[in-house]
């Protein structure tokens, strides 16, 4: 349970005594915060003994006394304005004096509870500001998360940034200090190696540039009908001579049309993403199958490689961003690791998701189902 | 037994298959034979199968920190091998490691640490210093 501080400030003892019974064994519950809310409460019989402590530390609602024998609740008000603290202070006016209220709010007032008042208004005005801390401290929570992640995103993508500068570096050097001999033909590899890196870079340089558009929602989604079956065609003649080279044959298995209310271009990045993996993570002679299917207002992808395949652990983590499965298999394919985290984001965008089954040495199936749905979020989803 | 052309054994260990090529082909111009492997499993079955000389080994592969993990267990099963990790993880955090301190020392089992992107002749400076090339005829000699 979380327990917020409070401080009731009266000269009446009665007043005193009434606020703490009242709040004893109290709780509020917020929608949305996990925690449940307790009080604590403290007493000040004057505005002097107030200040102390509040300067001591400040409570995390303040009752105050508008009338008060020394300084006035107004005063005290007054002397808290520039204090740096989350403190929500609530005055207790004795008559509904306008004039009092507009004062007490210039001076940041956040409520007020007018003498005499029954417990469950007591109980009420506690609620909403309790309420209102409670959301505060979320909001600060989520946003002090949402800055680590961007942190970790942009540490992970140095590195992987500076992983093929590194490597092409070092074959520069190797060609500047003559290390395999005078004859270039010697070279072939270093070159061919160095230029396959700066493949890989760009590759990954335009997947981030896919990440931060899908995930700012600037990038205007183009929703209309569109044929799956066509864009998968499409995209599978792109790959058709790297296929080729390597003897894998790429079946697609769909009706004609399959439609769904789509953006192309969003599609496109999904079948592509799927198709290019399972080319690359397949055996020479291997088989891709792409499956389209439309059923109850929702599409199904699923693309099967006869590839290496995943470990259980391995599908658990295949999503995230950055995430390559680092073995001696996959040590010469290169990949940004945010292909299948930007095709789970659009599943997202369409009310879908997506899903592997594999088995290692034997291949994959991975499965994005995109519904169809007349008014799609506008905003994407928050990163997992 | 003719052990006076044996050579000295490098396991270089590091997820960046380039890397790898690269210092290998530098290495074994050099008249070293060199054994690879590309994360924690399959250095510890390389270390198995044979016994190198010294190891070479990247910090961040299959964990962020697989590399100091390898070094402790490298210690444990052959403590006389001497270790150099190679890392970006100075240039990328701005954490500061280096084998200065004792207090590196303590939590760092390796006998030297190098910045990545590494020169050919700091790597090579490293294990001529870790594995002086007279102490491999002295043993090859003392075994005859």
């Amino acid at each position: 349970m979380d327990l917020l501080r409070v401080l009731v400030t009266d000269d009446e003892l009665g007043m005193r005594l009434g606020v703490t019974r009242t709040l004893r064994g109290f709780t509020v519950q917020v929608p949305d915060v996990e925690d449940e809310i307790g009080f604590v409460v403290e007493e000040a019989d004057s505005g002097e003994a107030a200040l102390e402590k509040i300067r001591r530390g400040p409570p995390h609602i303040l009752f105050l006394d508008h009338k008060m024998p020394g300084i006035s609740g107004l005063d005290v008000l007054e002397a808290t304005q520039d204090l740096q603290s989350e403190m929500l202070t609530i005055m207790i006016t004795a008559y509904a004096s306008i004039e009092t209220a507009v004062q007490a709010t210039k001076r940041g007032a956040y409520d007020f509870l007018a003498k005499p008042f029954t417990p469950d208004e007591l109980r009420n005005t506690i609620r909403k500001a309790a309420t209102r801390l409670a959301l505060a401290r979320q909001a600060r929570k989520l946003a002090e998360e949402k800055r680590q992640v961007r942190f970790q995103f942009i540490r992970v993508l140095g590195h992987e940034l500076k992983a093929p500068l590194n490597a092409v570096e070092g074959y520069l050097r190797m060609l500047q200090e003559g290390r395999l001999g005078d004859r270039l033909p010697a070279y072939a590899e270093p070159v061919e190696r160095s230029l396959l890196r700066i493949e890989g870079m760009r590759k990954l340089v335009a997947d981030l540039l896919d990440v931060t558009h899908i995930e700012s929602g600037q990038r205007r989604r183009q929703l209309e009908t569109t044929d799956l079956t066509a864009v998968a065609r499409t995209v599978l003649e792109t790959f058709a001579p790297e296929a080729a080279g390597r003897g894998i044959e790429i079946a697609l298995h769909a009706a004609e049309p399959v439609r769904l209310t789509a953006d192309r271009g969003e599609i496109e990045m999904i079948l592509n993403n799927l198709i290019s993996n399972a080319i690359k993570y397949n055996g020479d002679g291997g088989r891709v199958d792409v499956r389209l299917t439309r059923a109850d207002e929702r599409v199904t992808i699923a693309v099967s490689d006869t590839g290496i395949g995943l470990t259980p652990e391995e599908s658990a983590r295949l999503f995230g961003e950055f995430v390559r499965i680092r073995n001696d298999k996959t040590q010469n394919i290169l990949g940004s690791g945010l292909g299948l985290s930007i095709v789970k984001k659009l599943a997202c965008l369409y009310g879908g998701d997506a899903t592997v089954t594999s088995q290692p040495g034997a291949g994959s199936t991975f499965t994005v189902v995109l519904a169809e749905s007349p008014n799609p979020p506008p905003a994407p989803p928050r990163t997992p | 037994m003719n052990t006076v052309l044996q050579k000295r054994q490098v396991l270089l260990v590091d997820d960046d298959s380039d890397f790898l090529w690269q210092q290998k082909v530098q290495l074994e111009a050099e008249g070293f034979e060199v054994v690879t492997a590309v994360g924690e499993a399959d250095a510890k079955q390389k270390l198995a199968e044979r016994h190198p000389d010294l190891a070479v080994i990247d910090v961040m592969m299959d964990n962020p920190d697989t590399g100091f993990t390898l070094c402790y267990y490298i210690r444990k099963v052959a403590p006389e091998i001497p270790l150099i990790l190679v890392t970006s993880i100075v240039s990328e955090t701005g954490l500061d490691f280096a084998l200065a301190s004792d207090n590196d020392r303590a939590w760092i089992r390796a006998d030297a640490l190098l910045a990545k992107p590494i020169r050919f002749e700091q790597l090579r400076r490293e294990i001529d210093r870790l594995l002086p090339r007279d102490t491999l005829a002295t043993a090859a000699s003392a075994a005859h």
